[in-house]
């Protein structure tokens, strides 16, 4: 928050992946270094491989193929396995508000990791950010963003550098409605008033379409997302989940 | 500096033509050639050829910390609308301004659009960094909404 952090240098690099714009943003005295620019285009190239590997909205991807037959879990990517594995979690602690199976074209269920891919995506992509020296690095994907900083740069105090994370109001996209300031950890936040009702409720058996926002900020993106989703689709049962099961993160209802 | 005031100043006046392109009844093709020539006319800039930029302390530029505030006046471009011209003041590496110099302002469409866009464009721009604001969470950083969204502003200041 000092005058010496905010003239901090700072680079930002912006791309499309995942159907999403991802934009990485680097603050502090390595950001020029070709290290830096090494690691952010490692940050996206695993950003496009997860989304080859999950991608539902790609014909060849390997959720696709899983879905059509054409290839068994064993033959798929170990990330898928650990995908199901992760998603049978999440259904569970969040009381069946998470769900991996939405209705597919034919009203069936149809196997959709798309609930937590994007928030896992982008943490995983953050991680190879997190060993520049002097530099703190924020991956935004889409609204959802994870922060690291090099093992060096403290939490607190005039070295911290911290990132203050506006939170969009639901009802006016031009203006922020709350400030979640992190020196690590991830913010994500859920809503329909961008995309329509996307999401899905397995409780209900229907799609969510209210207005507002669930936005969730704690140490994990990939948990972060998942609970924010959870609790924008579900009733009291899942907040009263989130409560008991998830201490390390706080809830923002816009 | 220099790259991220024109990225900037592409950036607000890119805004412009969108928040106008909502507005109006204008053929979406018109409005890309109208932007290229915006991003066009914002890199000429950078040769020094043309471009009205004005510093209130020389030599500022090169510096990163503690420089005084900087105003940027970006060319005036012809659109499909009319004329606009954007200015910003940079300070410290962040816009502590953004205004309007010149936007079509012809019939009473034009300046019932503008009247609305550029109060909006100011207050986007100015606000992100008022509030010290570095991302924005949201839901509608989407594809479609993101050339519009606060994030892509920040995005683009910091390129």
């Amino acid at each position: 928050m000092s005058a010496s952090v905010t003239a901090l240098p700072r680079r930002a690099w912006v791309e499309q992946v995942m159907g999403i714009p991802v934009s990485i943003h680097l603050r502090g005295a390595g950001v020029d270094t070709p290290e830096a620019a090494d690691a952010v285009a490692a940050a996206f190239s695993s950003l496009r491989a997860m989304d080859r590997v999950f991608s539902t909205w790609r014909e060849d991807s390997e959720v696709m193929r899983l879905r059509r037959g054409d290839l068994t879990i064993e033959r798929c990517h170990p990330l898928v396995a650990e995908a199901l594995e992760i998603g049978g979690v999440a259904t569970r602690v969040t009381g069946g508000a998470f769900t991996m199976l939405l209705p597919g074209d034919a009203g069936d269920l149809v196997l959709d990791p798309t609930g937590l891919v994007k928030g896992w995506a982008v943490e995983r992509a953050a991680a190879l950010l997190a060993d520049l020296p002097g530099v703190s690095a924020c991956v935004n994907g889409a609204g959802d963003l994870a922060v690291v900083a090099h093992a060096d740069l403290p939490d607190e105090g005039p070295d911290a550098i911290t990132w203050r994370i506006g939170i969009e109001d639901p009802r006016d996209p031009t203006r922020t409605a709350d400030v979640v300031a992190l020196t690590r950890g991830a913010v994500a936040t859920s809503g329909t008033a961008a995309r329509g009702a996307h999401l899905y409720d397995p409780a209900g058996r229907r799609m969510v379409g209210r207005p507002g926002s669930t936005t969730v900020h704690g140490p994990s993106l990939l948990w972060a997302d998942i609970w924010a989703t959870a609790l924008f689709v579900g009733g009291e049962s899942a907040g009263a989940a989130f409560t008991s099961r998830a201490p390390a993160y706080t809830r923002i209802e816009l | 500096m220099r790259r991220i005031v024109l990225w900037a100043m592409s950036t607000l006046t890119l805004l412009v033509l969108l928040f106008s392109y909502h507005t109006s009844r204008g053929a979406s093709t018109t409005v890309a050639s109208s932007i290229e020539q915006l991003n066009d006319s914002a890199s000429s800039t950078d040769t020094g050829s043309s471009g009205a930029s004005s510093t209130d302390a020389s030599g500022s530029s090169g510096s990163s910390s503690s420089s005084p505030s900087t105003t940027y006046a970006g060319d005036a471009v012809q659109t499909q609308f009319g004329p606009v011209q954007v200015q910003i003041t940079v300070s410290g590496g962040t816009i502590t301004k953004a205004e309007v110099l010149q936007v079509p302002w012809g019939n009473g469409r034009d300046q019932e659009i503008n009247s609305r866009a550029v109060p909006i464009l100011n207050s986007e721009v100015v606000q992100t960094q008022s509030a010290r604001i570095d991302m924005v969470s949201g839901a509608s950083i989407t594809s479609n909404g993101y050339l519009t969204s606060l994030q892509s502003a920040i995005d683009q200041a910091n390129l």
